[in-house]
């Protein structure tokens, strides 16, 4: 029997994530406990170097193991889009973890997370995407009870757990009775019997498996969870949870109905906007009388899912375009407004917003990325957040105008709640006058997330060019 | 007149075992699972029941595997994967639940209350 030949250099950037997690574990045993803090300079040049092997692969596409593992610019974007996540995270995080555990570990887990992410990108199967969706959350179960220490993060430790189970056994049965009324497992040819028989069961099966990946991009009505655990995990984890994990869902998403909609048209347009709708109401609308700076912005990033939800609507190119262009953007904005707040934590032990008052005082720069990252998911022009809301609602505007005046309603809404830390922040005096200082990688991720937030806003050209030429190859299959 | 028997119950067909059987012990046994998440408030019950619904699922898949697809092992290979997968879970699951006892001597969920569901 032939060996089939395959090409190793499409998967690269997984192979040396995943040597990287796992030399990163292996030293963190040899090295003496008070030299580990090098440890989390490796992973971060680590994800670096992982970062410009996927951008170097960018030419680079397709499939592996008949069709189990896609390669395509679609997936490649999207992995360079969690890679950012994760370098962001791990620069913005490394004195916040210096105080609460192992620095070994937590890189290790980060980058098996960011690797169950890459895994989901590229999934061509539903045992790939199990495998990977699994890695990815298993990871972060791990991170969000990391402070071990504390009661707060070990109770969404175990809250997560416990639901993030259900959902998977949830999303496993859906896919079991998909695959047994499709007799296999690939994207593709479960599309096509969808399209050639939709039968009520595989339409369950397909409703089960919207569900089990609802809950992960923490969709209303399965958003119940996201509150707590965004409140009690380390923040960094936070920003790399909301960004990463809802982002890598969404892709997976974006796989399979794209591939499946000309069969259940009818049943998921209607649907996926109303779920889009009541998404962004709930969000924005709970998001109001919170008084945890954490907590608001987990509702915000409810609301954010959302916005994103819009774009898989229609499920054709324009909508696969807004979402990616979302998804991107989106990184940013969340990483650079959890890290102010997991900087301010470290200082004063707080993530209260009343303590945040006369932030611009005591620090004018990271008052200055709060309030660009926060207007940016407001969708305040020239910020990068309203060219991607522009691009979202665009898809839709023929077909559910009503949904698009929800969504300015709503984002009105939204700029009340954001003003009004920017307000706290801005008139109040502070009660205690001492200056923040920042440390230089925190620095740097700040200015980063500003930077890039500010430059996708005012020339999004280059970005949208490149997320032109990514949809594309998606729809090549 | 004579009302006729609808014999619902037919007693060559019930003595040879078909899918059918496999899927609905399948259906019953996730939705004794689902039940158990929702009702139980002892986290080590609640992941007792997760287990029920991932077995659920292993049912179904080496059922369809042996009716659906009998010449490859698709459906096996799957339920492999997710025995795997939810061993880890549970000892993620489990390890959690000591620190948290450590923490606070309860494993009753609605002890849980800092943060509010």
């Amino acid at each position: 029997m032939p060996v089939p030949v395959v090409d190793l250099s499409l998967l690269a950037p997984e192979i040396a994530l995943a040597v990287l997690a796992t030399a990163i574990l292996i030293l963190g045993l040899i090295v003496p406990k008070g030299s580990r803090f090098g440890l989390s300079w490796l992973a971060i040049v680590g994800l670096a170097g992982v970062l410009g092997i996927t951008l170097a692969g960018w030419e680079n596409q397709g499939t592996l193991y008949e069709g189990l593992f896609i390669v395509d610019q679609y997936a490649i974007f999207f992995k360079i889009t969690f890679l950012v996540a994760a370098f962001l995270v791990a620069l913005g995080s490394q004195r916040y973890i210096e105080r609460i555990g192992d620095q070994s570990e937590y890189y290790s887990v980060l980058l098996f997370a960011a690797l169950g992410m890459l895994v989901m990108a590229s999934a061509g199967d539903f045992i790939t995407l199990y495998l990977g969706l699994e890695l990815m959350t298993i990871a972060f179960i791990i991170l969000v009870c990391f402070n071990r220490t504390s009661a707060r993060s070990l109770e969404a430790g175990i809250k997560y757990i416990l639901l993030a189970g259900m959902s998977s056994a949830v999303l496993l049965y859906g896919l079991s009775l998909v695959y047994g009324l499709s007799g296999s497992v690939l994207i593709p040819e479960v599309a096509q019997a969808v399209a050639r028989h939709p039968s009520p069961a595989l339409i369950l099966g397909m409703v089960m498996l919207v569900a089990g990946l609802g809950f992960k991009i923490s969709a209303v009505p399965f958003h119940m969870w996201a509150p707590d655990i965004y409140e009690g995990a380390p923040t960094p984890i936070t920003a790399f949870l909301a960004a990463g994990s809802k982002a890598a869902s969404f892709a997976i998403l974006l796989r399979i109905f794209v591939a499946a909609l000309p069969g259940v048209w009818a049943y998921w347009t209607t649907l996926v906007a109303i779920l889009a709708a009541v998404t962004i109401i709930v969000g924005n609308l709970v998001a109001i009388p919170q008084t945890n700076i954490k907590r608001l912005l987990a509702y915000s990033s409810i609301a954010q899912a959302g916005y994103i939800l819009v774009g898989l609507v229609t499920a054709e190119a324009t909508g696969v375009k807004a979402v990616m262009f979302y998804a991107f953007l989106y990184v940013f904005a969340t990483v650079g407004a959890f890290t102010v707040a997991s900087c301010f934590y470290s200082v004063t032990g707080s993530d209260e917003i009343k303590d945040y008052a006369g932030l611009s005082q005591r620090s004018p720069f990271m008052a200055a990325v709060m309030v660009v990252c926060m207007l940016s998911m407001a969708g305040i022009p020239p910020l990068a957040g309203f060219v991607g809301k522009f691009y979202l609602f665009a898809t839709v505007v023929n077909d559910y105008l009503w949904l698009v005046f929800i969504g300015l309603v709503m984002s009105m809404v939204s700029v009340y709640y954001y003003l009004k830390v920017t307000l706290v922040m801005y008139r109040d005096e502070p009660v205690d006058n001492t200056p923040i200082k920042l440390s230089g990688p925190v620095a740097v991720t700040l200015l980063i997330t500003m930077a890039a937030t500010l430059l996708i806003g005012i020339c999004p050209g280059p970005l949208s060019e490149a997320v032109n030429a990514a949809a594309n190859t998606f729809f090549l299959h | 007149m004579q009302i006729p028997v609808v014999k619902l119950i037919d007693p060559v067909t019930m003595l040879s075992i078909g899918p059918a059987h496999y899927v609905i012990l399948s259906a019953v046994l996730f939705c004794i699972g689902l039940f158990g998440v929702l009702a139980k408030r002892n986290a080590i019950m609640v992941l007792i029941c997760i287990e029920l619904m991932l077995n659920a699922v292993n049912i179904n898949l080496v059922a369809f595997s042996k009716y659906v697809t009998p010449a490859d092992f698709i459906g096996q290979i799957f339920a492999i994967f997710v025995i795997t997968v939810a061993a880890a879970e549970v000892g993620l699951g489990l390890a959690i639940i000591i620190a948290i006892y450590r923490n606070k001597v309860s494993v009753n969920l609605d002890d849980f209350d800092l943060l509010k569901w």
